[in-house]
């Protein structure tokens, strides 16, 4: 397949001034000479993106992927190197870059237009769609001063994407509009892609990503670490963005007075390897040690599963038997098992209390003491990987009335199972 | 910056060798063509990109207008009011207070105007173009002489308004232009484009690196506009230039004379106004050199090819600065 964007050895410096002297009278104090310090946006990039690829960047804040986008685009002028490109461009990096806010929508669509390359005939040949993908036919003639965001970021979509471009470059911009809007601009990108159309899409969302990218390209200080399938190249950009090589081992000391106190607690996956994370189905094993003082036979260990916002996924129920347990003088470990993560992608933290059955006193409680990291190989997007069965049958004609056995769908995750070992 | 347009080649054919740079991507390119993004400058892909992009021009231009008069409650009757009340002014100055004798005054006065407005409206505004459309060159790739272009097509606008005042005037004082003069004027209308669009790219490009220009420029082209036979007569300083003290400064004599406005006023003056000189008391004052129509259109060609060197060379200026603008706007 033809290579639609090769970019070759391309690296490009900034200059960041200590002090940016514009004015005449500073250039001449300081003799024309400006201090500053050399910052290499992007150093020696090399990227090979083939026709009808869709191609995502990810990358933390700074990384270089938008300075890239802008080499390509022609807008910035690269230090060293040579990208090529296949065929006409257009770049979103910006909705409505160029509006005119004192003109009309109709005027500001010729003037977009033109500013991302279609002549007055290709414009006005395409007016009226780019009115109804905007959805702004009551408004059309209105200045665009008085449009509010959501008409403005959408008649800037509705333009870009009528340029109908070979290579189509988006900086983070498909997250605007209504949830109807959206699903337009992804239908959109859909049927680019179905036309093999290249696009290369630079954003943060790994679920965007995963959703519409066959090859996704991870970036950090303007280098490239690496270029695989997405779900690969989303696990090396999260573990990036979290900087997280080992699963935590949180150190906690206990809490003195206390008859109970929650030392070291550990994650393990349950899967092969080396890898720091785990994969969705895959068993955890929490383990937390426990200084005890006194001997108590009414004890419950619960667990707490919070998400990267802080929003509880699960936990455990205080009344499962399995839950209760005696601990001696002295104390030992506590092990939580979960045979199965059914969760997704994301990076979760474990929190850790011992309490009394009878009483509601809480013997010592560690909130998220460790935390361990889910990486989903696959394109399954969410929160939970639900089990599912799907299949097809032919509609039984004859027997009316019969119910089709279909095999259930869904299963109870695995509750945990709180072990006692005694020391 | 460049990105570069190979020639179109056979569909499936691997095209490696590219020619030339632009700056942009051109609509209709087709899926063949490499373009290829260096920190070359080729002048002639430019030149080729700015006609292939005539259309964003006079859409550039259009909102130019359209956002100058889009508030005031008279709109395009400024662009004619404003030179009309200048004009009123170098009138009451020249003829009434300082009492000059020159006859149909005022249309010797517009003749000269007419040049020096297109000239100086379009250097004063091409030279905050593109720091004031920085929103623009930040994001979009296109080739962004086209913004100062725009402000010389603005002018020639506001021209063809003040042509047609003119023109108006003529009429209703009855002066007959010199007809054999007048086929002259395409020729200085295009010097004077050509002119003005390079000096207003080159500045435009040099306030996005040193802001001082804005203010210089001011300065400058009021000091220009002194040193353009326009409110004076031509005639005037030719015949004190030819007083034997200023024979060891002759050099002053060419300076003035190399100033690319000053012959394209002149025809203006010797074609719309019509005469050379005037007779007041039995005193003959010269306002024009007796030139016929051949040594006008010699100078005026002159004149169009340095303007196009210029051009020119305005073009490579703005190609070197133009690579880091998005940095630093």
């Amino acid at each position: 397949m033809a290579v639609a964007i090769d970019v070759v050895d391309i690296s490009k410096q900034f200059r960041l001034y200590n002090e940016k002297h514009t004015s005449l009278k500073e250039r001449v104090i300081h003799g024309g000479k400006m201090p500053f310090t050399p910052f290499w946006a992007l150093k020696d990039v090399n990227v090979e993106i083939s026709e009808g690829e869709t191609f995502g960047i990810l990358g933390r804040n700074g990384c270089g992927k938008s300075t890239l986008l802008k080499c390509v685009a022609g807008i910035l002028k690269p230090t060293s190197g040579e990208i090529r490109v296949r065929g006409s461009l257009a770049a979103m990096l910006e909705l409505g870059a160029g509006f005119q806010p004192d003109l009309s929508g109709r005027d500001n669509i010729f003037l977009n237009g033109s500013l991302l390359g279609l002549s007055h005939a290709d414009i006005e040949k395409r007016f009226d769609a780019i009115v109804a993908f905007a959805e702004l036919e009551d408004f059309i003639d209105n200045q665009v001063k008085f449009y509010s965001s959501g008409m403005y970021v959408r008649l800037g979509f509705a333009v870009a994407v009528n340029v109908e471009p070979d290579v189509l470059l988006v900086d983070e911009v498909l997250a605007v509009g209504d949830a109807a809007f959206q699903r337009k601009c992804l239908d959109h990108v859909k049927r680019f892609q179905k036309e093999g159309r290249t696009i290369v899409v630079v954003s943060h969302g790994t679920d965007t990503i995963r959703q519409n990218c066959n090859k996704a390209m991870v970036m950090n200080h303007g280098k490239v670490i690496t270029i695989d399938e997405p779900g690969e190249a989303i696990r090396a950009y999260l573990a990036d963005l979290l900087g997280v090589g080992t699963l935590d081992n949180s150190e906690s000391g206990g809490i003195e007075g206390n008859v109970f106190a929650i030392g070291a607690v550990q994650a393990e996956h349950g899967g092969s390897g080396s890898r720091s994370h785990l994969y969705p189905g895959e068993s955890l094993t929490i383990t937390a040690d426990l200084d005890s003082l006194a001997a108590v036979d009414n004890a419950i260990a619960t667990i707490a599963i919070h998400d990267d916002r802080n929003e509880l996924v699960f936990a455990s129920d205080p009344d499962d038997p399995g839950c209760q347990m005696e601990i001696p003088l002295g104390g030992g470990m506590v092990r939580f098992y979960f045979p199965e993560v059914p969760l997704l992608d994301g990076t979760y933290s474990v929190s850790i209390g011992i309490r009394s059955r009878t009483q509601t006193a809480i013997f010592d409680w560690k909130d998220q003491v460790t935390q361990f990291e889910v990486a989903n190989p696959g394109r399954a997007t969410g929160r939970v990987r639900l089990p599912l069965d799907v299949s097809f049958r032919m509609r039984s004609v004859m027997h009316t009335g019969e119910v089709p056995a279909v095999a259930p769908i869904g299963g109870i995750p695995g509750a945990p199972v709180a072990e006692q070992i005694v020391s | 910056m460049s990105l570069s347009v190979d020639r179109p080649s056979a569909p499936g054919s691997d095209p490696v060798a590219t020619i030339g740079g632009t700056t942009r991507f051109v609509p209709g390119q087709r899926h063949h063509q490499v373009t290829v993004v260096n920190g070359k400058v080729q002048l002639g892909q430019r030149l080729v990109d700015l006609w292939r992009n005539r259309d964003l021009l006079f859409l550039l231009i259009r909102t130019q207008l359209k956002v100058k008069y889009k508030d005031s409650v008279l709109g395009y009757v400024w662009s004619m009011l404003n030179p009309t009340l200048v004009l009123a002014i170098y009138y009451v100055v020249f003829k009434v207070i300082s009492r000059n004798n020159q006859p149909y005054f005022a249309i010797w006065l517009f003749c000269g105007l007419l040049v020096w407005n297109l000239f100086n409206n379009s250097a004063m505004s091409a030279t905050g173009v593109v720091v004031g459309n920085s929103h623009i060159v930040k994001k979009v790739a296109f080739p962004r002489e086209l913004l100062a272009l725009s402000t010389v097509g603005v002018s020639l606008v506001l021209f063809a308004i003040q042509v047609g005042v003119l023109v108006l005037a003529l009429l209703i004082f009855g002066i007959v232009p010199a007809w054999s003069y007048l086929p002259l004027l395409p020729l200085a209308l295009v010097a004077l484009i050509v002119f003005t669009s390079a000096l207003s790219i080159f500045l435009s490009a040099v306030n996005v690196y040193l802001r001082d220009t804005q203010h210089l420029t001011e300065v400058l082209l009021m000091a220009w506009f002194w040193g353009t036979p326009i409110v004076y007569a031509f005639g005037l300083i030719s015949t004190e230039l030819a007083k034997p003290r200023w024979h060891s400064l002759v050099w002053i004599k060419y300076v003035y004379l190399s100033n690319p406005v000053t012959p394209i006023a002149m025809a203006f003056q010797r074609a719309i106004y019509g005469k050379t000189q005037y007779t007041y008391h039995g005193a003959v004052t010269h306002i024009l050199p007796v030139w016929g129509v051949g040594t006008f259109a010699l100078l005026l060609t002159l004149d169009l090819a340095v303007s196009v060197g210029l051009f020119l060379g305005a073009l490579v200026v703005f190609g070197r600065l133009e690579g880091n603008f998005a940095e630093e706007l």
